[in-house]
């Protein structure tokens, strides 16, 4: 059966490439070789309304027309140029990339569209193939299962309904409606961009933190994409580096903290309480995170400045080790 | 007759001709590994296009394919002659996969990635992706270092590196013979054998300080294997170990941003072991494990139960697992294994009694 069905639709390709005249219904079913079993007009355009169908979905550019203003019924034929791929040549490292790009999914519907992609580029000539000095594991980061329908709403410009956490894996989801604008790869992470409609501003979304199925709801083409919308700038406010808001001067012992001193900027060599060492000047964006990674070298680091961070590394010195907070508000006890 | 079934047959049928066209004299099965099929449906792909052709159907109108051994060639196209064009779902997985990897330097020539985007973007047309659909940026620039190390590896060559590790929290200079590139979850990797280790590692290229190609060629040893890359890297490894850590509210990220295990809020975890006790804190000295206490652990005052979060966090490095805990001061405990807790409340009292001493002191000369 499928093989009849596949035989059908190859032959109906073939036939309405081949002309240049836009062939009606009754003309194709009196052609093409399996049409000829439907025993009625019904099961006939059944049959037809299918296979029509089923190319438009493989991205077959079925056309419908009259070829002279005397005909009646609309016909249908396929226009070589836009059926054809275009011409493409790669040179031998161009091919390689673009091999180990199609390696690069691991959700089906993408590593599927990618491999398909693929075997068009070889049916082309491309001579598409990995090199065994590089290779790809799939699997880009995690929120990928959701990038295929998000990237197939957006294209559409439907609206889209699915549940989000704010936070880490403990953190309830919360329902959200978005129109989508676009999805944006920052920094080893999905976004999506859109307008929120609950909150009636334009949001971004981890996709790493949707949770469960993605349901695109409502007409294609509701989604208006602002010409102003400037993607990549709305993720990057959101979820980029913020501003330097201080330097820190820190003593690093000697021989320690490689990554702090990756980050920061060496200023000579500095000796605190006879403990050989270097001088180290960091840009502050996010005092709380600066601070973590500062207190988490223990003895190893004391900050010279500004105070406000001195303080902040000390506070969770005190937490660490289960002692006593001094507040600027005076002393409390902590609290667990 | 599943159209799942056809879905996925008639593109490869419709490509198939192009594809025979495009290579004279290719080996069966060489085809059929190329449109990721067996052998046996390749062949039955074959004979469906024996009966397919132009109207008339006469023997001159069907497409006329010739096998020899195991050969195939195509001899009448019957119009068949370049693949369909892609669709809007393959142009866009293979697009941004190829932004993905012009943003991820280091494994690939970024300057031959550009290029193939722009070919293919003009040969997909209107099938790519809408301009602003998909932007991807990741904020790293290609490193002087991994030319070195595409270099040497494309020379077959030795390298000497400078490498930073992070668990050690140390740089180190190594030679190593290079292997091969592999990018895993976004990441560029160098596969090579470390003369020093003795064994095979991978070596984050943005962690490559500095790289240096010798005069001499890379001699991996004859035992070393392909890291199996295929879980992850992430993966319960040899030598890695694993730790209990309960998290408040402020360290929940520490759960979605490090590979942990099994996680269970506050509630479920209530009854089992808090070495960190409401009424124990503070006063343990270093490295003194606690009695595990029986019975319910009252609620912390200030928040609800459900706020705690016990994750299983694997590592490698002990003293990675103290700094991190350490930073957190406070709003992360380590459950097991108890000589890490007790070091992290060692290494703060220490840390402030540094802070304090010079302060004593006063400031220190440069």
């Amino acid at each position: 059966m499928s093989s009849a069905r596949a035989e059908r639709l190859v032959n109906l390709v073939l036939c309405l490439m081949s002309t240049r005249q836009y062939l009606p219904a009754e003309r194709i079913r009196a052609t093409v070789p399996g049409y000829a079993e439907a025993p009625n007009d019904e099961a006939f355009f059944r049959m037809f309304e299918r296979d029509k169908a089923e190319l438009r979905e493989l991205g077959v550019p079925l056309e419908t027309g009259h070829t002279s203003a005397f005909d009646t019924a609309e016909g249908y034929r396929i226009a070589r140029a836009d059926y054809e791929l275009g011409e493409i040549e790669l040179a031998p490292d161009e091919a390689t990339v673009v091999a180990l790009a199609g390696n690069l999914w691991d959700s089906p519907e993408l590593a599927g569209a990618a491999h398909g992609a693929l075997v068009k580029l070889r049916a082309a000539g491309v001579e598409v193939a990995e090199t065994p000095a590089a290779t790809v594991r799939p699997g880009v980061h995690a929120g990928e299962p959701a990038l295929a329908p998000l990237l197939a709403a957006t294209r559409a410009g439907r609206v889209v309904v699915f549940e989000h956490r704010r936070g880490g894996p403990a953190e309830p989801a919360v329902g959200r409606t978005v129109e989508p604008w676009g999805v944006v790869s920052y920094r080893g992470r999905w976004y999506l961009v859109g307008h929120d409609r609950d909150r009636a501003d334009v949001r971004c979304f981890r996709l790493s933190r949707i949770t469960g199925t993605i349901r695109a709801t409502g007409p294609d083409g509701a989604v208006t994409v602002p010409a102003d919308a400037d993607l990549r700038g709305i993720v990057r406010a959101s979820a980029g580096p913020g501003p330097v808001t201080a330097t820190a001067r820190v003593w690093v012992a000697e021989g320690r903290a490689a990554g702090l001193r990756r980050a920061g900027r060496e200023r000579g060599p500095h000796t605190r309480a006879g403990h050989p060492g270097v001088l180290l000047e960091l840009d502050v964006r996010d005092r709380g995170t600066v601070a973590r990674w500062l207190a988490g070298h223990g003895p190893d680091v004391a900050v010279l400045d500004p105070p406000e961070l001195a303080t902040a590394v000390r506070e969770l010195w005190q937490a660490a080790a289960g002692r006593a907070v001094d507040t600027a508000a005076g002393v409390a006890e902590v609290a667990r | 007759m599943s159209g799942q079934g056809v879905a996925q047959r008639l593109p490869r049928l419709l490509s198939l001709v192009p594809y025979l066209r495009a290579h004279p004299g290719v080996p069966v099965a060489e085809a059929a590994a190329d449109f990721g099929v067996d052998e046996r449906q390749l062949r039955k792909d074959l004979e469906l296009l024996w009966m397919c052709g132009l109207p008339g159907y006469g023997p001159g109108d069907l497409v006329d394919l010739s096998f020899a051994g195991d050969t195939v060639d195509v001899v009448f196209d019957a119009g068949l002659t370049r693949p369909l064009r892609l669709t809007t779902s393959e142009a866009t997985a293979l697009l941004v996969a190829l932004r993905m990897l012009h943003q991820t330097p280091g494994v690939v020539d970024s300057d031959a990635v550009g290029r193939a985007i722009g070919k293919i973007e003009a040969a997909v047309g209107a099938a790519g992706p809408a301009g602003g659909l998909v932007a991807v940026e990741n904020g790293v620039g290609e490193r002087e270092t991994t030319g070195v190390v595409r270099g040497a590896l494309a020379r077959g060559r030795a390298l000497r590196i400078l490498y930073f590790t992070a668990g050690r929290d140390a740089v180190s200079r190594r030679d190593v013979d290079p292997m091969r590139l592999v990018l895993v979850e976004g990441r560029g990797y160098l596969e090579a054998w470390c003369r020093r280790a003795e064994g095979v590692r991978l070596f984050r290229l943005d962690r490559v300080e500095q790289a240096e190609e010798l005069d001499e060629p890379a001699r991996p040893h004859p035992d070393a294997e392909p890291t199996d890359v295929s879980g992850g890297l992430f993966r319960p490894a040899e030598g890695q170990r694993a730790a209990v850590l309960e998290l408040d509210p402020d360290a929940h990220w520490v759960a979605e941003y490090y590979p942990v295990d099994d996680w269970t809020t506050g509630a479920a975890a209530a009854g089992t072991t808090d070495p960190v006790g409401t009424d124990a804190a503070g006063d343990t000295p270093p490295g003194t494990p606690e009695p595990p206490r029986a019975g319910p652990t009252p609620a912390p005052p200030s928040s609800s139960p459900d706020a705690r979060l016990r994750v299983l966090l694997r590592y490698s490095d002990p003293d990675w697992l103290v700094r991190l805990v350490l930073g957190l001061g406070g709003a992360a405990r380590i459950v097991e294994p108890e000589e890490l807790a007790g070091l992290v409340r060692a290494r703060a009292r220490a840390a402030l009694d540094l802070a304090d001493g010079t302060l004593a002191d006063g400031t220190a000369t440069g």
